[in-house]
């Protein structure tokens, strides 16, 4: 029977349990990751200044951004305070690294830990409520941590801003942009597989099932409450991360940066690149800090000499962002991920439609 | 009636309610009065019309009434020998009682076998992968069915739905409606392997459904409820000869239809209960 069919290969078809279940849905997939992460292993070396800021940015971002996919796109509940967070890692990362004599080495991951303390807290109450009344219980976190890092001086240096030292492996100090990429490139490997293994587990599976169906999952015997928390918990840890990276990479720290209005981009990012989806987080996050640069550029490109457009390329950069918000969600509420894998999916059978 | 209790009573049973009353919000009085005992290893089947409180007794056993602001006021709920009223639902899980909710309800972003290890969340052993060959025993379209599990027919999402359940190695599992938008053969085919989980791994059942007859048939004891009470109860065999039964149940027993005045009609008779 079977030597009748052609043998061309006309899709991944998988035969076992364990082909169903890996970090990398196709061999291909793995290839490509291994690839694109040893080219950026060569990008501080053939990029200049510019790009590697902007690959640190994406970098950054991109962790906490799926801190935030982590809460929002696997487990369906909403939080408007991520940015609170990230602005959390920054502080206590600084805080540690200053106060205790730690290295930075080590207080990158203590702030994380630090913050997702914090988040758990926060996740307490926000495990018993859901939809409208959990989006304003955790705003009124975004709120609480603004005002506090506005008036705690001993953590955060108040409205003067703390100081974050260098980040510094064996005595060698990394504050060059082309040193500290590869620092953000080993956190941004390291938690995106976390972050792709979480969902294979146990745990990631429950995650989904809380948000899927509430009533089917306790039904199994999940403990909604656990999970909502728990998913609090690690999103928070993911921005604190984030934060913590992005505070050693500027040197300085200060409160203006952490409003809702970050925390909104970071839910662009993720609504943009896919909720629920691990790579859809990183391709957000690209998008969403491309934009603006790119948005520059045209405007650079059209009217270099037309000061009303050059003077109003602050205004034009938000709307960018608020209008690929409401394109995505009519044209592509599956995000970029979603996208991309239509794509595969086409190319895949080509010359076939199906 | 007597008989049937005594037949009861020689099986040692592993879930028992007695007398349960529950009440919704507060103030909607569901359940009124409600015993009913399971028997170690049996099917155990319970009737009646919409409304008349089958789904709302599972949860009452499963524990989902919390979600639904709902709650056992009166009665006791006995599950191995240990009241289980009113407790969260994970913990009953843990206990060993799964509930197969009305309408399937399965996950439809993961894979069939993400499903059914989401089913053996419970369990943290390692032959979680020989019981999902088991499952594939019991229904082998599943296992040509490598996609996310939201493309599955209905059927196919029934079985998935039941699949998980016996992956929690539960000793009971309640089923609500498993007929439930089946075409008459799959519900044959539904029914034919429950009655297998059943008979193989001794697993207890409860069973909730609207087609009596299938019911009747795959099960051994059989209550019939109406507006909150036990209206009926007996072996399967009596109430398939039950007149009633088959005047409102089973489309009929005798062709010409009788006058309400020559029927000895539990519905008469309940109104002096």
């Amino acid at each position: 029977m079977a030597s009748a069919h052609s043998r061309m290969r006309c899709g991944e078809f998988r035969t076992t349990y364990q082909a169903d279940m890996t970090i990398f849905p196709t061999p291909l997939a793995r290839q490509v990751a291994i690839v694109s992460v040893l080219l950026l292993l060569l990008a501080p070396l053939c990029l200049n200044a510019y790009y590697l800021n902007l690959l640190i940015q994406i970098g950054y971002y991109g962790i906490a951004a799926l801190g935030l996919n982590i809460v929002v796109g696997f487990t369906g509940q909403i939080s408007l305070g991520h940015a609170a967070f990230f602005g959390l890692g920054a502080f206590a990362s600084a805080w540690i690294s200053n106060n205790s004599g730690i290295p930075v080495f080590f207080s990158i991951p203590l702030a994380g830990l630090l913050t997702m303390a914090v988040g758990l807290l926060v996740g307490v109450p926000a495990g018993r409520i859901k939809g409208l009344y959990l989006a304003i219980a955790t705003l009124a976190s975004q709120y609480i941590l603004e005002d506090f890092f506005a008036r705690a001086e001993w953590f955060t240096g108040g409205s003067a801003g703390a100081m974050a030292s260098p980040f510094s492996v064996f005595g060698y100090i990394m504050n060059s942009d082309q040193s500290y990429f590869y620092v953000v490139l080993f956190y941004v490997v390291l938690l995106f597989l976390a972050g792709a293994n979480l969902m294979r587990t146990r745990d990631g599976r429950a995650f989904v099932a809380v948000r899927d169906h509430y009533l089917s999952a306790e039904i199994m015997g999940i403990n909604l409450n656990k999970y909502r928390i728990l998913s609090f918990g690690i999103s928070s840890f993911y921005a604190g991360i984030g934060g913590a990276l992005f505070g050693h990479y500027l040197g300085f720290v200060s409160a203006e940066g952490f409003t809702l209005l970050l925390s909104i981009q970071f839910l662009g990012m993720v609504i943009i690149g896919g909720l629920g989806s691990v790579m859809g987080s990183m391709l957000g996050t690209i998008f969403m800090v491309l934009l603006p640069e790119v948005m520059e550029f045209g405007v650079h490109l059209v009217g270099s000499n037309n000061t009303a457009l050059t003077q109003a390329l602050a205004y034009i950069k938000e709307m960018a962002i608020g209008l690929a918000i409401i394109l995505f969600l009519i044209f592509e509420p599956d995000g970029l991920a979603h996208r991309w894998r239509m794509i595969k999916n086409y190319w895949k059978l080509y010359p076939f439609s199906y | 009636m007597g008989e049937a209790v005594q037949k009861t009573e020689t099986k040692e049973s592993i879930l028992s309610i007695n007398n349960i009353e529950v009440v919704y919000d507060e103030v909607i009085l569901v359940l009124r009065g409600i015993s009913l005992e399971v028997p170690k290893g049996e099917i155990v089947t319970l009737l009646g019309p919409n409304g008349a409180g089958k789904s709302t007794t599972l949860k009452a056993v499963s524990g989902l009434l919390k979600t639904e602001d709902g709650e056992v006021t009166k009665g006791s709920i006995v599950f191995k020998g240990e009241a289980i009223s009113n407790r969260d639902p994970d913990d009953i899980v843990r206990r060993g009682i799964f509930q197969v909710m009305e309408g399937r309800r399965i996950i439809e972003d993961m894979t069939v076998v993400e499903n059914l290890r989401l089913g053996a969340y419970t369990r943290r052993d390692r032959e979680i992968k020989d019981d999902i060959d088991r499952v594939f025993d019991y229904f082998p379209r599943l296992k040509e069915r490598t996609g996310l599990a939201g493309y599955l027919s209905g059927g196919e999402q029934q079985m998935l739905a039941i699949g998980r359940a016996v992956m929690a190695r539960p000793e009971m599992i309640l089923l609500d409606e498993p007929s439930m938008g089946l075409s008459p053969l799959l519900v044959k085919e539904v029914f034919g392997i429950i009655r297998n989980i059943n008979q193989q791994q001794g697993i207890t059942m409860l069973l909730v459904e609207q087609n009596a007859n299938m019911a009747l048939h795959c099960a051994s004891y059989g209550y019939v409820m109406e507006s909150g009470k036990i209206a009926l109860d007996g072996t399967c065999e009596e109430l398939l000869n039950n007149e009633d039964m088959k005047e409102f149940y089973l489309s009929g027993g005798d062709k010409d239809r009788k006058s309400f005045k020559n029927l000895k009609s539990y519905k008469r008779r309940k109104r002096w209960m």
